[in-house]
């Protein structure tokens, strides 16, 4: 932060100001003969927002998995928060579990709950508030994801897909995550829902300054979003850099990809706000 | 540096008035008050039941939605009059702001929720027995229209469903129509003796098996090991879209896909019973080898004298029917479950306890209808 505080503050610095969220170290995955994966290594930093790309069956969904502790990779460590999932006892693998929020792709509501107890689940487990707050703090959640509160009764199953998004992301964001994983934000969404589901994302980003790691197909979202993007192809991260970067490498991925049609009108779109200099000070 | 969460208190009396300056300190946030929500709560509500208080939440390190609604909540939902807060804390309380309005509606109590509840329940089995008796119809009118035109039939899964409903149900059918067998024969036996009436072994175990016990056993494993399975199977293609991804493409589902359930249950019951009450018998005859001496030969030669055939036939016959009725159930039920786990569960043990019912019931109609038909007395 850059804000002047007005009294000098006596207990010394606050945060180490950059630092990687995850660490991925030659990271192989095998399936069978079929390798996936071949020697990657990667990095996101606090406050980015990361997009992974890559056409189907490049292991996008795979790798946020094993970022996730969902699937182990054949070889190699994944570090968040610089602890690695895959040796780490349970307890340390609980308190990261208890740092990030993931967003499923289908929402993943539990459709037995009802939407205030579906955001309410995380809060009760950690078993040290009440009711009342834990009723102020759904409400908040929901307030902020702009659902609601007449919904808060509602089953999962009598939701618009849009609903189940916002819903699934404001439980997602319960427990003031630092890290969130997002996979296909936008997928299922129309037009207009998916662009201010965007906005949402966007403007919870700047406000709470989490780090972002998704997965998205949808080429509005990723130039609307994305600080970083990773290409994945060839087995490994072919390039990981800022889109207007991206766009610049010379492979037939990234020319199907960002520069046919439907990428081009996106980029062009979206030209103004994604390829301005980075706002300085920006709440990261 | 990060600090644990504290609260500061400062008393000065100035002019007669009391007043009570707060300095919140350390990181409040969720992972340092995860610890200690509970004291921090109570500390702050004390501190903040004073008059006079001014708040100093400048030197907070770190502070989220859960520190910053602890806070709130302790200020009874609105900003106090002296506050110090840092600029970037700012937008906590200020989302937090919207929040205080909330009115939760106290739920009303239904004294006549009972009453209700009855006759929901009512209504309910009434359009249960509806839909099914619609689902027969339809199934008619299928049959007939597959009569007419018997190459476009759903032959083919058919066949399979028999295999995945017969054959492959032979061996726990098997099993337990065996230990049934040699239970049964056992205490039978024990009370025979008793009476010397040893050879009537051979009409207790036949009757009682080919009859009554072989078709009942027979039809409560299948009910819960296939009728479960085509509800969750239907349940599963209803919210996968299956069904109406079916019916778009102009193929009937209860062509393709209930009726030859229907046709291969009504099909591998009376088969299955068979093996089962076969098997049962086998049970009995060594038991009753064991136990009264009386030669595995000497029952086989005893039984076609003891149990009349048309026992046989009553059996084959409640297979058909009890099959035909244990499918129907579980298709009904696979019909009606919504999209989400928790009526695909229930909708599941629905089917199979109806079923297993459905079928006693069944059974005691056939035992009122049939009362003097094969039971040849001595």
């Amino acid at each position: 932060m850059q804000t002047p505080v007005t009294e000098p503050v006596t207990e010394a610095v606050i945060d180490p100001v950059i630092h990687p969220v995850i660490q991925i170290e030659g990271l192989w995955t095998q399936f069978d003969d079929l390798v996936v994966h071949r020697d990657l290594s990667m990095e996101v930093m606090t406050g980015e927002v990361v997009s992974l790309v890559g056409g189907s069956g490049s292991g996008k969904t795979t790798l946020m998995r094993q970022m996730l502790g969902l699937e182990m990779p054949t070889r190699g460590s994944v570090k968040i928060f610089g602890i690695s999932l895959h040796d780490s006892p349970a307890h340390t693998l609980k308190k990261i579990r208890k740092r990030w929020g993931v967003l499923f792709q289908q929402g993943a509501l539990y459709s037995a709950l009802s939407v205030f107890d579906n955001i309410a689940l995380a809060l009760r487990e950690l078993r040290v508030f009440d009711e009342g707050f834990i009723r102020d703090m759904v409400m908040l959640k929901l307030d902020m994801v702009g659902i609601e509160r007449r919904h808060a009764g509602k089953m999962p199953a009598d939701l618009s897909g849009g609903m189940v998004k916002r819903i699934a992301l404001a439980r997602a964001l319960v427990l003031e995550p630092e890290l969130v994983f997002l996979d296909e934000p936008t997928a299922g969404l129309d037009p207009d829902r998916s662009e201010s589901f965007v906005r949402l994302i966007d403007s919870l980003h700047e406000r709470l300054g989490f780090t972002v790691v998704m997965v998205t197909h949808d080429l509005d979202t990723l130039v609307s979003l994305s600080d970083k993007v990773a290409v994945l192809a060839d087995q490994r991260v072919l390039v990981y850099a800022p889109l207007e970067a991206v766009v610049r490498v010379d492979h037939p991925f990234i020319r199907s990809f960002f520069l046919g049609d439907r990428g081009l009108r996106a980029l062009s779109a979206a030209k103004e706000p994604a390829f301005a200099p980075a706002l300085p000070g920006a709440v990261r | 540096m990060i600090h644990e969460p504290k609260v500061r208190e400062v008393r000065g009396g100035s002019g007669g008035e009391e007043a009570l300056a707060i300095t919140l300190i350390g990181a409040w946030d969720i992972r340092s008050l995860e610890r200690q929500a509970r004291a921090l709560q109570q500390t702050l509500r004390g501190s903040a039941s004073a008059r006079q208080v001014r708040w100093d939440l400048s030197r907070v390190q770190r502070l989220d939605h859960i520190g910053a609604l602890l806070i709130w909540r302790a200020w009874g939902k609105k900003r106090p009059a002296q506050i110090e807060l840092r600029p970037e804390h700012e937008i906590f309380f200020a989302n937090l702001e919207g929040t205080g309005t909330l009115v939760s509606g106290r739920r009303r109590i239904d004294s006549f929720a009972p009453v209700r509840a009855i006759g929901q329940w009512i209504l309910e089995a009434g359009e249960h027995v509806a839909d099914i008796v619609r689902l027969l119809g339809q199934m008619l009118i299928d049959s007939v229209l597959l009569l007419r035109r018997p190459a476009r039939g759903p032959w083919r899964e058919i066949s399979a469903s028999v295999y995945r409903i017969g054959t492959q149900a032979l061996g726990i059918t098997a099993a337990v129509g065996f230990l049934i067998g040699i239970v049964l024969s056992y205490l039978s036996s024990e009370q025979l003796k008793a009476f010397g009436a040893n050879v009537f072994i051979v009409n207790i175990l036949g009757i009682g098996i080919i009859r009554e016990l072989g078709p009942v056993i027979c039809a409560v494993l299948v009910a819960g090991r296939s009728g479960s399975a085509i509800t969750a199977q239907l349940g599963v293609m209803r919210v996968t879209e299956e069904l109406d991804a079916l019916a778009v493409m102009g193929i009937p589902y209860t062509v393709r896909l209930i009726l030859p359930k229907v046709v291969a249950l009504s099909i591998a019951m009376p088969l299955l019973i068979l093996w089962t009450s076969g098997i049962a018998l086998i049970g009995g005859a060594i038991s009753a080898n064991l136990q009264l001496g009386i030669s595995v030969p000497q029952f086989l030669i005893g039984l076609p004298a003891a149990v009349p055939t048309v026992n046989l036939w009553l059996g084959v016959g409640k297979g058909v029917v009890f099959g035909a009725l244990i499918a129907l159930v579980a298709c009904h039920f696979g019909l009606r479950i919504k999209p989400n786990t928790e009526s695909l569960g229930a909708g599941t043990t629905n089917s199979v306890v109806t079923s297993i019912t459905t079928v006693i019931l069944a059974d005691a109609v056939f035992a009122v209808l049939f009362n003097d038909v094969g039971i040849s007395l001595l």
